[in-house]
């Protein structure tokens, strides 16, 4: 599995951050970016799903087939 | 009818009860607080997904998720020079608007929300915790004794009230015996909006004078606060003009206390009358993060306006140039084409992808604070006062106008 962010629709709402800090971080700005190459460790697939399902500008992606 | 210079011919006084919520919405009629969600949801069953109203000089508001989230994300046909609907606005020159960044369209927006953005980021806001669960403790205390089933409290105005004040006080590096004051504030801009112009007008020229003496304060004496960070800031290598940084204070002072107030004061009015939500909460404390995000879905407390740029079709709607269009977020939160049960308050909802802070450019820049403060204030009174009911269903009071809460709570500990 593999999470991406759009920063062009991350409006630094930070529920990515608060729900899967192992996966995203934020910057001074408070926008979000994703920690590493994205992909996901198997036990922390529900937590990216969850981060996917909260944002609430749909910035956030997941390729389920990649990875 | 007056004519306030920005193309609206005004009725002074206030508008008379809606009797009509498709044809002739009116968000200041104390009914629509006071029943928000049930006004919503018989729109919504009879098939409006965008009401009207003649008031103000016309103004629309879409009810529906995609909709409110279409507005907001279309800066070029609705503008943020005005957010909020009255009839008597004073338009500040554009692009910086009265209040950077709210006030602002792009491109100057981002310049002035990059400026603020820092210091309210999650790591900087994070250490604020300790002060914030001190200060509602020391609110707690200062209720007194108690008698379980018997003593009453109002928990919006002895609690919920306070908080935001203090805390957005200490940030701006502002006298905290002021709070009286800027409640004072808050209530010209936010709920003083069926006023004649220059009753407005004279509301935000105190509020100006009283900004301005802080200001001045701060030039002769800076100090590590907010207030000293905007006049020192740089802005394309110059410092800010005096009317940006006074109108950013003016935006940090208004935007947060009504808004957390109201957020900390519904959470607690559903805990008064939801003994079972209560009781889980209390027992399952892990369940604080998705109940918190759900009092903000399903009581979010701010809904937004824009001004429409020019004449178009918005979805079958002929929107004229100065009509008015609410962004109920509140409402968006409710819409059960996005939400399951959206209806109901759910604590341990996993899925929220609820528009409270706002979305597109303008999303809430003090989120993180807002949150803090509320979980915090939540988690201290359940610790205080696990037990508690509505004293009298009847006697809560919810506010009038673009900011949705209680302003009057009275429970009774248990
Ligand atoms: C639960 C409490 C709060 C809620 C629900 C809330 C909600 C909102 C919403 C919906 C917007 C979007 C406005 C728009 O689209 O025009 C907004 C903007 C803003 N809020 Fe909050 N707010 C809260 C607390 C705070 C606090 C505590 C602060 C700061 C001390 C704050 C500062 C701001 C600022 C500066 C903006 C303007 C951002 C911009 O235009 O770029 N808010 N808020
Ligand atoms: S939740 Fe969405 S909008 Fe918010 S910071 Fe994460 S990606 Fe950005």
């Amino acid at each position: 599995m593999i999470v991406r962010l759009d920063s062009e629709k991350c409006q630094g709402h930070n529920r990515c951050y608060a729900l899967a800090p192992e996966l995203f971080d934020v910057d001074d700005l408070g926008q979000a970016l994703v920690i590493g190459d994205g992909s996901v460790p198997l036990d922390l697939e529900d937590k990216a799903r969850l981060a996917e399902a909260n944002c609430p500008e749909f910035a956030i992606t997941i390729d389920d087939a990649a990875g | 009818m007056t004519s306030t210079g920005d193309g609206h011919a005004q009725p002074a006084g206030i508008y008379g009860p809606v009797e009509d919520w498709a044809n002739d919405i009116d968000h200041v009629d104390p009914a629509y607080n006071r029943r928000a969600p049930e006004i919503w949801a018989e729109l919504r069953a009879a098939g409006c997904p965008v009401a009207h109203t003649d008031r103000y000089g016309g103004m629309w508001a879409p009810l529906t998720h995609e909709l409110v989230r279409e507005v907001a994300y279309d800066t070029e046909r609705f503008t943020s020079r005005a957010v909020v609907v009255s009839t008597s606005t004073i338009l500040a020159e554009a692009p910086i608007g009265g209040a950077p960044p709210i006030t602002s369209d792009p491109p100057f927006h981002q310049l002035a929300r990059r400026l603020l953005l820092p210091p309210f980021a999650p790591k900087q806001i994070e250490p604020w915790e300790a002060e914030v669960r001190v200060l509602c403790r020391q609110l707690l205390d200062a209720i007194g004794e108690v008698v379980p089933g018997e003593t009453v409290i109002d928990a919006a105005v002895q609690y919920a009230q306070d908080i935001p004040v203090v805390v957005i006080a200490r940030m701006l590096g502002f006298p905290l015996e002021d709070s009286e004051l800027f409640r004072g504030f808050v209530h010209d801009a936010l709920e003083s909006v069926n006023v004649e112009p220059a009753v407005r007008e004279a509301g935000f020229q105190r509020l100006d004078a009283y900004i301005d003496g802080q200001i001045a304060d701060h030039v002769t004496t800076p100090r590590d606060d907010l207030t000293s960070y905007l006049l020192d800031v740089e802005l394309d290598g110059q410092k800010l003009s005096p009317e940006h940084v006074r109108g950013s204070v003016v935006l940090l002072l208004i935007a947060g206390i009504d808004t957390t107030w109201s957020a900390i004061g519904s959470s607690l009015w559903h805990l008064a009358h939801h003994p079972e939500d209560r009781r889980r909460l209390v027992a399952e404390p892990e369940l604080m993060p998705t109940a918190i995000e759900e009092f903000l879905r399903a009581y979010a407390p701010v809904t937004m306006a824009r001004l429409v740029t020019k004449d178009h079709d918005f979805h079958g709607c002929s929107m004229k140039t100065d009509d008015w269009v609410l962004l109920p977020f509140p409402a968006a939160n409710r819409d059960p084409e996005l939400f399951d049960r959206a209806d109901e308050v759910v604590i341990d909802r996993a899925e929220n992808r609820h528009a409270a802070f706002g979305l597109g450019i303008h999303r809430c820049l003090g989120s993180n604070l807002a949150r803090l403060e509320l979980r915090v204030a939540v988690e201290e009174f359940l610790a205080r006062f696990p037990e508690f009911e509505l004293a009298d269903p009847d006697a809560v009071v919810w506010s009038t106008g673009q900011i949705r809460g209680p302003r009057r709570l009275p429970v009774r500990i248990g």
